[in-house]
């Protein structure tokens, strides 16, 4: 494998691999040396979390990062073409990390470079790295990834973290609720994908409704700016709130996860809850990237 | 019941069997103006189809790339080589699984609407036709994209 570029591309033994060797590495197991290594991470969208993890799992691997952020750096702006600018930085680093708001910008980067690219984020379409995560931190908590019931909440439409993670998990099994205002419903390309693959999915406008069924929920934030009118906004904002109180007779192993950041989509009472997991959640994220980019460099098998 | 002549071609091609409705698109992609001699036949009956569209084109042969299109627009067509008036070579079109920079992806947010750069797309499914930007992977109907030539 030379890049992560989208969930699409890898199979059910490449997901079960990036699992075992983020808990090797979270257990001390393995110990891959990247020094001598140097990442470049190219944000040409606004992250702070990516970055950062992405940062610190590079160090952890004993590895160097150099960064170039901003929407319109200055080659862009000087009219270099965005494959210039990646085979330039290719010849300063050993692999490039990048999230950009254009579609499709990581495969195009994959094909300009001979080192590495891993896909951070490409406008609305794939977050292959936050998928990952989310698998391990579902295999953490639930002790596997087949036959879960998971019920996810939020922007369904735009939100790629939820993209790539119903497809990172239809080989396993799933039975999915998507929760959210009809307007912001799951996209039809990824709906008629599980058709095909013939997984059981129902929508839900409600929150409560099927939540003692779930093993856990998926909660994503409900973008402000997404709502042309602010009254639709104020409308459905409190619907999509989970709180303590929904809880009460929820599974004992039920977990909720966020990809972060939360704004009040979970109400703050659930945090002490043995149900919140997004924080181990993020953890994880460093695990998992440290094994991604591990993998991808030839440091692990 | 009588039948209307329409002329034979001498040497060319004709596109048979093009889903009824689909000619002129067929005829938009292939570019015809300046040609010799076209013909265009719309809703004919068809044993196969009920109804099918009809394309002769005197003196010119297609490009595979022509083909893959054509192929993409009406999946039931079959392409016949007339030279002296004989059919000379019969082909029923066959949907690629994949093609290069002939289909426009319709996202503007897709990196082949900003930058310079062949389009790929997979074909996923056959009948509709439904194809998937490679780099997007955003999925559309055939008829929902632009077929560049």
């Amino acid at each position: 494998m030379k890049d992560l570029l989208s969930m699409r591309d890898l199979n059910k033994e490449e997901i079960l691999n990036f699992m075992k060797i983020a808990e090797k590495i979270e257990k001390g197991e393995i110990k891959p040396d990247m020094s001598k290594r140097i990442a470049a991470l190219i944000f040409y969208e606004p992250s702070t979390r990516t970055h950062f993890s992405f940062a610190t799992a590079m160090k952890k691997l004993g590895g160097q990062t150099i960064t170039m952020r901003g929407t319109a750096s200055s080659s862009v702006q000087k009219g270099e073409s965005f494959a210039d600018t990646l085979q330039t930085i290719a010849q300063y680093s050993d692999i490039i990390v990048i999230r950009t708001a254009i579609e499709g910008s990581a495969r195009y980067a994959a094909e300009s470079v001979d080192i590495p690219v891993i896909n951070a984020g490409d406008g609305a379409n794939q977050h292959p790295t936050q998928a990952l995560l989310d698998l391990y931190s579902i295999i953490k908590t639930q002790g596997t990834l087949e036959n879960l019931t998971i019920g996810i909440v939020g922007d369904l439409k735009f939100g790629r973290t939820v993209h790539s993670l119903v497809q990172a998990l239809s080989d396993f099994g799933p039975k999915f609720y998507f929760i959210s205002p009809s307007f912001l419903k799951m996209p039809e390309h990824i709906k008629d994908d599980l058709k095909e693959k013939e997984i059981e999915f129902e929508e839900l406008k409600d929150i409560e409704e099927k939540i003692n069924n779930m093993d856990l929920m998926y909660v994503t934030r409900i973008q402000k700016e997404r709502f042309a009118d602010p009254e639709d906004y104020e409308k459905v904002k409190d619907s999509y709130i989970l709180t303590k109180a929904m809880l009460e007779n929820v599974k004992d192993s039920f977990k909720v996860l966020h990809p972060l950041p939360r704004v009040n989509e979970i109400s703050t009472d659930v945090d002490d809850t043995k149900y919140a997991y997004y924080f181990q959640q993020a953890k994880n994220g460093v695990f998992m990237r440290q094994a991604i980019i591990s993998i991808l460099l030839g440091g692990v098998k | 019941m009588k039948q209307l002549k329409v002329d034979a071609i001498r040497n060319g091609t004709v596109i048979d069997h093009i889903t009824a409705g689909k000619v002129l698109k067929v005829a938009d992609i292939l570019n015809l103006q300046g040609m010799d001699l076209v013909m265009i036949g719309m809703n004919l009956a068809s044993k196969k189809l009920g109804k099918k569209d009809i394309l002769k084109i005197e003196n010119r042969e297609l490009s595979g790339e022509e083909v893959n299109s054509i192929a993409l627009i009406a999946p039931n067509a079959s392409l016949i080589i007339i030279k002296d008036y004989n059919v000379v070579k019969k082909v029923h079109l066959k949907i690629p699984e994949y093609i290069e920079n002939l289909i426009v992806c319709p996202n503007p947010k897709c990196i082949t609407s900003l930058e310079e750069i062949k389009s790929k797309f997979q074909i996923t499914s056959g009948k509709p036709v439904k194809v998937r930007c490679v780099y997007c992977e955003k999925k559309y109907s055939i008829d929902e994209v632009r077929i560049r030539i």
